[in-house]
This record gives C-alpha cells, sequence and structure tokens, in this order.
C-alpha cells in the first residue's frame, strides 16, 4: 500500500469530499493560498476556487458561527481554528450555540460541521500554541470529539466527520504532520466509535488516543522484551465513545493504564476510568493509573516541555506499578 | 425614499403589531398567574423594529433573534398555538418544550432561532447568509440584537465578515437604551450605534425604532440591496422597552417619568394607528374589527397550548444527536 503523511492524508480526505458534494466547503485562518499553518489545505484553493476554500479574518467566532449558521441552512462546513488553544476566542459558538441548537429546537435541524483544528505539545510552541483540551468537548452534549493518531485514521475520520450530521470537533496533532503511513487509494471512512485494538497483550491494557498512542506501542515493545505484553487500544474517537472494546480488554486483563497527554486533573482520562471503575469493576485486579502531564501550563524550553510530555518511561514505570 | 405602501401592507403591518401586543400582554399576565416556567424577557413597545423588518422578507428569508425574541417569531410569520405551547413547555410547541421562552424557533419560515447569549446570532446570520450567497439563491439573513451587543467581539468579527464577503445580511440593533440594568452612555461612548458601519465599510443608518413606517422602508432598501450582491447594512432603530429586563426586574434604574412618557406618548401602535386613521388609509372599524380577530386568535392559541399534553419526562435524551 502507498504510504502518505499525516498531513497529505488530512489533505486527500478534504479534496475527497469537496469533490463528492459540493456542499462541503472550507473556511479558516490562512487556509487559502497559504494551504493552512500546517499545510492540511494545501492546493485546494488553487484547485477548487475562492468560494470553496475561504480565508477569514483572524474572527475565531466569526469563524465557528458561519459554520454553524452555514450547516443550518443545507451546507455542509469544514471550518478550521487554527490552534486548539485559539477555542478560548470561540468558546461561547462551540458551547451555546454548535452544540445545543438542535437540542433547544428540539430536534428540528441538523448540524453538519466538523471544527478541525490541532493540538498538542512538543514543538516548544509554548503554553498559547500546545495544549490538548478534547475534554472541553468531551463535556458537552451534542459534539462528537475526534482524535486521530495516524495517517489512514485521520482520513477515514475525516470523511466520516464531515458525512456526519452531527457537530464533529476534529483535533489533529501537530506532532504527526510529518508521521508516514499506508493509506489505500480507496473510498474509506472510518465509524465514529470505533476504537482500534492497535496491540494484542495478556498482562495489561493501555488506553490512549492522538500522539501518545505512539508513546504507548514504543513502551509496549520495550516491555514485550522483558516478557510483559501489553494491550494498546487507540479509542480515536473520544465521544461517542466505544466502550465495548475497552471493557473488553479489562476484562481480559484486569491491568489499566490511561494515558494522555493532557493535563490530569478532570482529563479525559478521568472519565475512562468511571466507566472502568463503573462497568468493569470485578475484572480488575489493581487500582487503574493514570499517565499524564502535570497540571500545569504548557512549558516553552525543550527540558521543560519534555518533562511535561508523557513519555515510554512514564508509561513502563506505571505498568510496572500496575503489575505490582 | 418615499415608497408607496399598500393598504394590504399597512394591515398586515398593524395587524402583526397587534398580535405581538396581545400574545406579549398574555405571556405577562400568565406569567404572573404562575402558568407559564421560567422567565421571560417581553418585547412590549417594540413592536415597530420586528414588524417594520419582517415585512420587507420573504417567507424564505432567515432571521435569528434575541433573548427578547417573542416578537421577531410572530413577525415572521410564527404560530401562536405552537408560540404559547413553546412557552407552556408543552410537547406541542415549537421545540418540543426543550427551549422555551428564549429559544422558539420555526425553521420553516426562516426562523433560525431566538438566542440566549447577548451577541450569539450575528456569526450565524452570517452563515446564512453566506449558505445563501453560495447556494445562488437571493434568499437575505436578518440579525435582531440589542445595543448590548455591539459591545460583543462578535458584533465586532460578524459585521466585518459580513462586510468584507459582502454578504447578504441586515444587522438589526434595537436600541432599547439600557443593556439590562445599563444605560447605553454607561455602556458605550457614542451615541449612534449606526455609525460603527462605517469602520467596516458597510451602510449603517439610525433611525426612530418606534416608526413602523419608516423602519420598514429602510429594511426594504437594505434589503432589496443585500438581494441585489449589495452587501450587508446596520440599521439602530431607538426604541424602549415598557417593562423591565425581565418580568419580575424591579426595574430600579430607569426614570419612572421616562417610561410613562415612552408608554403613553411615543407607544408604536398607539402611534401608527392614529398615523393609519389621519391619512384615511384605513377605518376605525377596520382596525378594531383587526383587534377582535387578533384577540380570538390568541384566546384560542393559549386554549391550545392549555389543552396540549406535557413532554414524556424520558425526552429529555431525545433531539442530541441525529442518530444514524
Amino acid at each position: 500500500m502507498r504510504e502518505m503523511t499525516y498531513v497529505q492524508a488530512l489533505n486527500e480526505a478534504l479534496r475527497e469530499e469537496l469533490i463528492r458534494d459540493e456542499s462541503v466547503f472550507i473556511a479558516g485562518e490562512d487556509v487559502g493560498l497559504y494551504g493552512g499553518n500546517l499545510g492540511v489545505t494545501r492546493g485546494l484553493f488553487q484547485e477548487f476556487g475562492q468560494k470553496r476554500v475561504k480565508d477569514t479574518p483572524i474572527s475565531e467566532a466569526a469563524i465557528v458561527g458561519l459554520g454553524v449558521g452555514a450547516a443550518a441552512t443545507g451546507l455542509r462546513p469544514c471550518v478550521e481554528i487554527m490552534y486548539v488553544d485559539f477555542v478560548g476566542c470561540c468558546m461561547e459558538q462551540i458551547l451555546n450555540q454548535t452544540s445545543k441548537l438542535r437540542y433547544m429546537f428540539g430536534g428540528k435541524i441538523k448540524l453538519p460541521l466538523v471544527i478541525r483544528t490541532q493540538g498538542g505539545a512538543g514543538f516548544s510552541a509554548a503554553a498559547h500554541h500546545s495544549q490538548s483540551l478534547e475534554a472541553f468537548f468531551t463535556h458537552i452534549p451534542g459534539l462528537k470529539v475526534v482524535m486521530p493518531s495516524t495517517p489512514y485514521d485521520a482520513k477515514g475520520l475525516l470523511k466520516a466527520s464531515i458525512r456526519d450530521d452531527n457537530p464533529v470537533i476534529f483535533i489533529e496533532h501537530k506532532f504527526l504532520t510529518d508521521f508516514k503511513g499506508p493509506v489505500p487509494e480507496d473510498d474509506y471512512t472510518i465509524p465514529l466509535a470505533e476504537a482500534e485494538l492497535k496491540r494484542q497483550g495478556e498482562n495489561a491494557t493501555i488506553i490512549t488516543w492522538s500522539y501518545m498512542v505512539h508513546v504507548a506501542l514504543k513502551a509496549a515493545e520495550r516491555l514485550a522484551g522483558e516478557g510483559i505484553e501489553v494491550e494498546v487500544i487507540d479509542l480515536r474517537t473520544l465521544k461517542p465513545l466505544d466502550e465495548k472494546t475497552v471493557l473488553g480488554s479489562v476484562e481480559k486483563t484486569g491491568k489499566v493504564v490511561i494515558l494522555h497527554e493532557a493535563c490530569r486533573t478532570s482529563g479525559f482520562g478521568a472519565e475512562v476510568a468511571a466507566i472502568i471503575g463503573d462497568k468493569a469493576f470485578d475484572y480488575l485486579d489493581g487500582p487503574i493509573k493514570r499517565v499524564t502531564a502535570p497540571d500545569t501550563p504548557v512549558p516553552f524550553s525543550p527540558v521543560l516541555e519534555r518533562f511535561f510530555m508523557p513519555d515510554e518511561e512514564d508509561v513502563i514505570r506505571a505498568i510496572h506499578e500496575t503489575l505490582g | 425614499m418615499a415608497v408607496q405602501i399598500e393598504k394590504g401592507k399597512h394591515l398586515d403591518m398593524y395587524r402583526t403589531m397587534t398580535r405581538i401586543r396581545g400574545f406579549e400582554a398574555n405571556v405577562e399576565r400568565l406569567f404572573a398567574e404562575g402558568k407559564i416556567p421560567g422567565f421571560v424577557h417581553l418585547y412590549l413597545g417594540e413592536e415597530a423594529v420586528a414588524t417594520g423588518v419582517c415585512a420587507a422578507l420573504r417567507e424564505d428569508d432567515y432571521i435569528n433573534s434575541t433573548h427578547r425574541g417573542h416578537g421577531h417569531c410572530v413577525a415572521k410569520g410564527g404560530r401562536l398555538k405552537e408560540m404559547f405551547a413553546e412557552i407552556y413547555g408543552k410537547r406541542t410547541g415549537y421545540c418540543k418544550g426543550k427551549g422555551g421562552s428564549m429559544h422558539i424557533a420555526a425553521v420553516e419560515k426562516g426562523i433560525l432561532g431566538a438566542n440566549g447569549i447577548v451577541g450569539g446570532g450575528l456569526t450565524l446570520a452570517n452563515g446564512a447568509a453566506f449558505s445563501a450567497q453560495y447556494r445562488g439563491t437571493d434568499q437575505v439573513a436578518v440579525c435582531f440584537f440589542g445595543d448590548g451587543a455591539t459591545n460583543n467581539a462578535t458584533f465586532h468579527e460578524g459585521i466585518n465578515l459580513a462586510a468584507l464577503w459582502n454578504l447578504p445580511v441586515i444587522f438589526v440593533c434595537e436600541n432599547n437604551q439600557f443593556g439590562m440594568s445599563v444605560p447605553q452612555k454607561n455602556h458605550q461612548k457614542i451615541v449612534d450605534i449606526s455609525i460603527r458601519a462605517q469602520a467596516y465599510g458597510i451602510p449603517g443608518i439610525t433611525l426612530d425604532g418606534n416608526d413602523v413606517v419608516k423602519i420598514y422602508e429602510t429594511a426594504l432598501e437594505a434589503v432589496n440591496r443585500a438581494r441585489g450582491d449589495g452587501g450587508p447594512t446596520l440599521i439602530e432603530c431607538k426604541t424602549y422597552r415598557h417593562k423591565g429586563h425581565f418580568q419580575g426586574d424591579p426595574d430600579t434604574y430607569r426614570d419612572k417619568k421616562e417610561i410613562k412618557k415612552w408608554i403613553t406618548e411615543r407607544d408604536p401602535i398607539q402611534k401608527y394607528r392614529e398615523f393609519l386613521l389621519q391619512s384615511q388609509i384605513v377605518s376605525e372599524k377596520h382596525l378594531e374589527a383587526i383587534d377582535k380577530e387578533v384577540e380570538e386568535e390568541i384566546i384560542e392559541a393559549i386554549r391550545f397550548a392549555e389543552e396540549s399534553p406535557l413532554p414524556a419526562a424520558e425526552e429529555t435524551l431525545e433531539d442530541v444527536y441525529v442518530e444514524l
């Protein structure tokens, strides 16, 4: 199978959906001629023109509101908030408009809106360009939350998100920009709500998503060298959550480590832990461990940022702890 | 811009204003009687704005509205039965009892919903207007908002984008001179909000917001400009609410004499009635007949609401997402 980068896969998904459905359009900061901050929309302005690939002013609330109003009246907007950190400038439109209009109107409208954004640390971009804020969105009824970890998932999940009739917060990880992987040429989608078992094991389960999937897989590889076989689950879609895959693995291994790049307190890992505690308590052989960033803003200096981000060592330590 | 207004249009506008007045007077009464849950913001005194603007619209045009939104909904063709039922929290209401007073929407009439967030709707109206432009229709969108909203980021982001993209949208500021309790002079340094239009490169005009004919004429010009690809307009209508911000508001911040003056000397319906009679456009008998018909319509609508079933409690869980 051909290989392409995460960004190329996202770009191809957008291009194919623009071709497939006339009601799809793209809007955001620097998504036009410039091709997107990380290159995700590269070439689309040239191919589809300014009617369908629209540069906007630096006005995040106007971007999201545009998407909501257009989605409510028959279009399928795919708008971009350049960095997830910038949702601070448009959270009202997401929290009170995007997520709630359908419900408040008694189900009379649908909002097929995708809000693409990039999250995560690793580039010394500091506290305003590095956060992992998925828990903001999973806490809001009415939104779906998607966080792909590979080029294959990025393409299939983005196409599924664009075709979904609900608002989707689609958070890409900037550290995966140039990450390469196989991507088939055919038109495929990945259902929103299906986690993927990335690696099978008997001894423990690591539940994670986005860039941390790769950290988990590297840790699992090293643990295998010690004779410890861990299962790695990539949630891919945080909301709706694939509880079946999560609980099935917990039933099998009885040991759980939840790994995420976001800060610890009220992170999505707490929700996963609560679900496991509630629905698979009898299968647990030990406490559920969380490996997360500390409760600090994302620091700048590489040495500080490395400390901030969970790494393989942290995961291996947690697995050892949970195995006693 | 002397537009020749046909008698039928005058009668329609008189009826609309009377329907809004009757609707709101009854909401006030029913709320006091404890029949309506939550809280309500009455449009009494501001009827000319919604009426004049919506009289310039087609059924397939869009509007969105504010927390003080009953009048806009009536003026755009919302049915009183479903409106009362919604305010009563009944299943037969426009939003099946999920939205209530501040979120009435009638999408089939182009009513894209009232909004509980001050300034929450400007960007959404852009989205609807963009959708019309994108689909190549000549529909327009109107956004109603108050003076308080003009200090919100969405006002600036929204109008800037609409101007930049030449969107067919009309921004209608109902300047009732108070942002909740704070008088305009204490929340902004300008007197005429319409001057802000200049900053975005679009036409802006300030009107007597209690003169329905003038509002209709001005709105028609703005609507025609928007339909003809001439872009957005900011219309400021200076008006006054007869009641407090919400029902139960002690209204200690407004001068009692000032309130009395606006009610007795500047009431928009009384003024219009006098104009219609003095210009001999219509007879007193004809107006009385309309009054009577509206009264009966309202009695019937209230009966419908009161006799309608409540939603089943479990319906709480419906309409969050479009299910596949």
